[in-house]
């Protein structure tokens, strides 16, 4: 009887070799391309005459750098850089026969929100891209690590990656989210409890009772940020939520071949006996939304929960406690509720998904936008948009005063035009609240569930979305 | 070897006895603080390039300078010509970018010792030849108070014998084998390593599931 993990069987099914210096050579079944990182490795793949050997495992999309605006997605692009990223990899993928997600195509959107959409990401793969965020796909009950840019060329030039193996920690959940919590409350919670550099080595395996219940969507918010708690992956072993969500979608076997390629997704779970290296526990019944007071992912609180003082934490904690505060303007032992917001952000790799928007819409029917507010709803693909605009969810957003917006990671990280001024305060469904993270340095992140934010635009204040009808 | 590519040399265009990372000796700079994230490193605004030209500049861009965008005392102002960053715990945390540590490197940083690194930033490390060395928070203070009261000071990190020498005394630090092995034996330039197993490769995937027959 074996008492393998699904991390375990999945690496060693796509073990190709030893490598000399200890590590394993990997195959890559599915490799996501974009505009940031990819110009370079191609570049060296040219100038070496390597071809790529497995275009059909490699998909491209462009998210980072594409403006939100329907006018300024125009071709050329306003910024010349910009342009030259998104020519390059029109180019590049074009080139070496690679599915590409341009500008002009409906199903264009950012990488994390598009491969499981399409059903693209599936149960058992091996899942790379040059991007920390990759994380996002083990929701599936994959291995998915972000890479850097010399290992994107090496995925492209062999399909595969040199990698170490990592420990398994389980972290189990006991009890369920009460109304009003979400999925990102808990990884927040989970962040915030385990430090931002916890997961260093290991790769996270959720389970128990309160993952078991997430929808897909809300599984995948909770792997995207694994990588903020320290661990390259996370994932979440299959079940019948994940089976039936990929039933139908457009890269999903058909028919017979579902059914057999389920049960080989059966096969991969982690056996009920398997060996951990590790096991955490965390009961989530109590839980409140979660929203961060500093400048790490980790420092987070629930909403009506008195910011911590710098002296009431751990020696190694004080001083960066003491920066990230001077930084937020947040009063220790005060709660983060009532916090000023002057921009609330919706979107990104995180929580730019259909069912985020239709969180926020519950909040939002029926109010607006507080005044000194400027809101922004950024869908995560344009699949994502167009099914929320069949749904009217957009005519939600835009009666309440937010600005629809065509898809991409905008502010999350503000390589585009969308960007935080000055030390304005932000109420964000993102994942990092790093200083100058949305573009501004001196820019202040709040980050919170998608509900939060709306609650937070509306009353232009950081609020508990459980005291707001349609929050709960 | 064009200028577009790694700045490093290259597996096929020199052979693995150019490649190999043995010994770095210079100077230091110490760079204080936990969980020093990728975004600090490089800002997000100046990954916008499609080839690694010019980016010595903008390592620590926002923090090397103050409101009115004037040079502050910031240590990558202070300790130019330094090839030994010491940090202290996390460092390289966030972002998968390989412009941070390649904006390390055209600045002139060579060896890296910290209390411990990011996952993905130390990956990329190796990815470029740069020595990422792990040592306890009270080797680490010391180095940087060292380098502080003596900037022009030698130091010395011996990546196969794992130690750093300084102020005449040698200490114990920790590189992963991986990357030790991968640096001292000149293979850290994985590309024709990988497809040296291509028949191993279709064989692996010939055996997936997912993976459509050819």
């Amino acid at each position: 009887m074996s008492a393998d993990t699904l991390y375990d069987k999945v690496w060693d099914q796509h073990k190709v070799a030893d490598l000399p210096n200890g590590q394993d050579q990997l195959f890559i079944g599915l490799h996501l391309i974009h505009e940031v990182t990819s110009p370079q490795p191609f570049s060296e793949l040219r100038e070496r005459g390597i071809e790529v050997p497995y275009p059909e495992r490699n998909v491209a999309t462009v998210d980072h750098i594409v403006p939100t605006q329907p006018e300024g997605r125009e071709r050329p692009l306003a910024d010349e850089s910009a342009e030259g990223m998104l020519t390059a990899l029109e180019r590049n993928t074009s080139e070496s026969d690679i599915q590409f997600y341009g500008l002009d195509s409906e199903k264009q959107g950012i990488t994390h929100v598009v491969a499981p959409e399409l059903g693209l990401t599936q149960p058992g793969m091996t899942v790379v891209c040059g991007d920390s965020h990759t994380a996002t796909h083990g929701a599936f009950g994959s291995i998915a690590f972000g890479i850097g840019t010399s290992q994107v060329r090496d995925v492209l030039a062999s399909q595969c990656v040199a990698a170490d193996k990592a420990d398994v920690r389980r972290i189990e959940t006991e009890g369920r989210l009460g109304p009003g919590v979400h999925s990102k409350d808990l990884i927040l919670k989970i962040i915030a409890e385990l430090g931002v550099d916890g997961g260093v080595g290991y790769v996270y395996e959720y389970g128990g009772e309160a993952i078991r219940d997430l929808s897909m969507e809300e599984r995948l918010a909770v792997c995207n940020m694994s990588i903020e708690g320290g661990a390259r992956a996370g994932y979440i072993n299959p079940d019948e939520t994940t089976y039936e969500f990929l039933r139908g979608r457009e890269f999903a076997p058909e028919g017979e071949a579902f059914e057999e390629r389920k049960a080989y997704w059966e096969s991969i779970r982690s056996d009920p006996d398997a060996d951990y290296d590790d096991v955490v526990h965390l009961d989530v019944s109590d839980l409140a939304p979660m929203v961060t007071w500093g400048t790490n992912p980790g420092q987070a609180v629930g909403v009506s929960e008195p910011v911590p003082a710098p002296a009431d934490l751990p020696e190694g904690k004080r001083e960066a406690a003491r920066t990230a505060q001077d930084h937020t303007g947040v009063e220790p032992g005060e709660p983060m509720a009532g916090y000023d917001i002057d921009v609330a952000f919706l979107g990104t790799c995180t929580n730019g998904r259909v069912s985020d928007f239709r969180e926020a819409a519950a909040v939002l029917e029926g109010r607006e936008v507080h005044d000194d507010v400027r809101a922004l709803a950024v869908p995560g693909s344009q699949t994502v948009k167009s099914k929320l605009e069949a749904e009217g969810i957009d005519e939600v957003f835009r009666e309440a005063g937010f600005d629809w917006r065509e898809a991409g990671c905008s502010m999350c990280l503000a390589m585009n035009d969308d960007s935080l001024e000055g030390d304005e305060r932000c109420a964000s469904s993102s994942n990092r609240n790093y200083v100058g993270r949305q573009g501004s340095k001196d820019g202040r992140t709040v980050l919170m569930s998608p509900a939060m934010v709306a609650a937070a635009a509306v009353a232009g204040e950081v609020t508990d979305v459980r005291e707001m009808e349609g929050g709960a | 070897m064009s200028d577009e590519g790694s700045q490093s040399p290259r597996q096929d265009d020199v052979g693995v006895e150019e490649m190999k990372v043995r010994r770095v000796a210079g100077t230091g700079v110490p760079v204080r603080g936990d969980d020093i994230d990728t975004d600090q490193i490089i800002p997000a605004r100046f990954l916008k390039t499609t080839t690694w030209e010019g980016l010595d500049e903008y390592a620590f861009y926002d923090a090397r300078r103050d409101d009115d965008g004037e040079r502050n005392d910031h240590p990558f102002n202070e300790y130019k010509g330094a090839n030994v960053l010491v940090v202290n715990d996390n460092f390289g945390c966030g972002s998968s970018r390989e412009h941070a540590p390649r904006a390390l490197a055209r600045w002139g940083v060579e060896a890296i010792v910290g209390e411990s690194f990011a996952e993905i930033f130390a990956d990329n490390c190796k990815s470029l030849g740069i020595p990422a060395a792990t040592a306890e928070p009270e080797t680490v203070a010391e180095l940087q108070d060292f380098i502080e009261a003596t900037p022009d000071a030698g130091i010395e990190l011996e990546v196969a014998a794992e130690t750093v020498t300084y102020d005449g005394k040698t200490v114990d630090v920790d590189i992963d084998e991986a990357m030790r092995g991968a640096l001292v034996q000149g293979i850290w330039d994985t590309v024709a390593l990988l497809r040296s197993k291509m028949d191993a490769i279709d064989e692996t995937a010939a055996d997936l599931p997912y993976v459509e027959s050819r």
